[in-house]
């Protein structure tokens, strides 16, 4: 068990917690505050198994996808919260409607 | 140095446990607004991650993007999202908002157990040495034109990756601007304090962006970390109150938001013209290349974060009355 | 470990120790003023402290000079950053703390 594996069972933790929460909750704002956990989860995952060269330098491919990852993630945010505060502005809830079978 | 590995140990696993307790209270805090503010130390707390992982480039982004800027994206809507209920006279739903995730609900918990065990299960069979691509990149790192392997990886070897990406954000932004309309001139004044602030540190956050795309060639730094930088000052100017003069909201800012991929596009048409593959550059200017696109990557990332920030789209011109 | 790194260790244990103070009035103080107040004076030594530290240590005068700059960032941001909640908090019309 090194540092690396560590951080990457940190991920696995924070992926999965996230993933709890976007099943669970229900408000739209909580929902994408779970994606962005989970995506800092599978960074996490991501950077610390590139840790694994046993020199220390690390693996810089990863560092590089995770990178374009934030700025990727921060973009879809944005526009998931504008679709957030649309579909409220139409509906008044920041809720997803429920299904027709309940 | 063994009483060294001890206290590295110590301090891992106490933010490893930070992190985990951190995310759970995002998650699952009463109060919307303390689960924001909870992320946006979430995110502080991963740069450290990062640190610790030998990983200062993602750190610097994250400091700046997962957590600065995300953040105000959060807040900002949030804000916005108190109007929007205010007016629609439903003032129970950030109170439900509050209480809905008092219950624990068992089935979702049992299976997210599973999936963490195997997933847990598969990370710790993996290897405990693998090389992956470093000794690749660092064979190849003298004919990037760069010597940081990360900025290498970005902009030369994987550059394609950095082209779509930037297409992302554009996507990104027109997504907003089409959902959410044209902008209003602006409203409130800032007070003096905000004010005095944004006119001293514009112009030192642009010398930061410029600086740390200068050293991303050969140190920790490059076009994301400028970008979400310029993106910051931008972010800045927006709340004290200041808002892009109708003139240039048209074709100009366009042009800027562009400007990055179209650097990009052109590059890799240019070295398949001249006998290359896409995006392969001449060895003997590869540095000077980097850095233009790095440059054009720069301007277009920061002013599209900024953008995004601010929602609705800048009205040009013609639009007034 | 030569004398430079005793009085690095030394600056810096000493600026840990005011954050510690600063994020203990944090958690302990009784209103949002008070808090701010122990947070920006004790937070802004202890930096200032760390910083030195690391001077200490740097390699050359340029590198020196950026940690001060951040020193002086940090200084600019959390004073102005401070009046903007303080102010905010007046305008919503929290009370000062009365023992």
């Amino acid at each position: 068990m090194s540092a690396a594996f560590l951080f990457a069972l940190v991920g696995v933790g924070l992926f999965s917690l996230g993933l709890y929460a976007l099943i669970v909750h229900a408000h739209l704002l909580r929902k994408i505050l779970a994606i962005n956990v989970m995506g800092s989860g599978v960074f996490l995952v991501l950077v610390a198994l590139a840790k694994r060269t046993g020199e220390s330098q690390p693996d810089a491919v990863p560092h590089a996808l995770v990178i374009t990852g934030i700025v990727v993630a921060v973009s879809a945010t944005a526009l998931a919260l504008t679709l957030m505060l649309k579909l409220t502005a139409e509906t008044g809830r920041a809720e997803l409607p429920e299904d027709q079978g309940k | 140095m063994e009483a060294l590995t001890l206290l590295h140990w110590t301090f891992d696993i106490l933010l490893g446990l930070g992190l985990l307790w951190l995310g759970w209270r995002v998650l699952t805090s009463p109060d919307l607004f303390n689960a924001i503010v909870l992320f946006v130390a979430f995110g502080l707390l991963m740069a450290l991650a990062w640190v610790r992982l030998d990983a200062p480039d993602i750190a610097l982004a994250e400091a700046a993007i997962g957590a600065g800027l995300t953040g105000a994206l959060l807040l900002a809507a949030f804000a916005k999202l108190r109007t929007v209920e205010k007016n629609h006279d439903i003032a129970g739903q950030l109170e439900k908002g509050k209480l809905e995730n008092r219950s624990f609900q068992w089935w979702p918990a049992t299976f997210l157990l599973v999936v963490a065990a195997g997933l847990g299960h598969t990370v710790l069979s993996l290897p405990h040495y693998a090389t992956g691509l470093s000794a690749e990149v660092s064979a190849n790192l003298k004919s990037s034109g760069v010597s940081n392997p990360v900025t290498a990886v970005l902009l030369n070897f994987r550059g394609y990756d950095t082209l779509l990406e930037m297409v992302v954000l554009l996507l990104a932004l027109l997504g907003v601007w089409s959902i959410s309309g044209s902008a209003l001139p602006r409203e409130a004044a800032p007070g003096p304090i905000l004010d005095t602030l944004s006119r001293l540190l514009t112009p030192v956050l642009i010398l930061v962006a410029a600086y740390l795309l200068w050293v991303g060639a050969h140190a920790p730094g490059g076009a994301f970390q400028a970008g979400a930088v310029l993106g910051a000052a931008g972010v800045l100017l927006l709340l004290s109150g200041w808002r892009l003069s109708s003139h240039l909201a048209g074709l100009p800012l366009r042009i800027i938001l562009v400007a990055g991929p179209v650097a990009f596009v052109a590059m890799a048409v240019f070295t398949m013209l001249t006998g290359g593959q896409f995006l392969e550059y001449p060895r003997a200017e590869a540095g000077t290349l980097i850095l233009f696109l790095e440059t054009a990557a720069t301007l277009s990332i920061g002013t599209t974060l900024a953008a995004l920030f601010l929602g609705e789209r800048p009205k040009n011109k013609r639009e007034y009355p | 470990m030569n004398p430079s790194d005793y009085l690095s260790a030394a600056l810096m244990i000493a600026g840990a120790v005011f954050f510690l103070a600063g994020t203990l009035g944090l958690l302990r103080f009784p209103d949002v003023y008070s808090r701010l107040h122990a947070l920006t004076k004790a937070d802004n030594v202890g930096l200032g402290l760390v910083v030195m530290g690391l001077a200490v240590q740097a390699e050359s005068w340029a590198v020196v000079g950026k940690l001060l700059l951040i020193w002086l960032l940090v200084l600019l941001a959390g004073a102005s950053v401070a009046h903007l909640i303080a102010r905010g908090a007046l305008e919503r019309g929290i009370k000062l703390w009365r023992r």
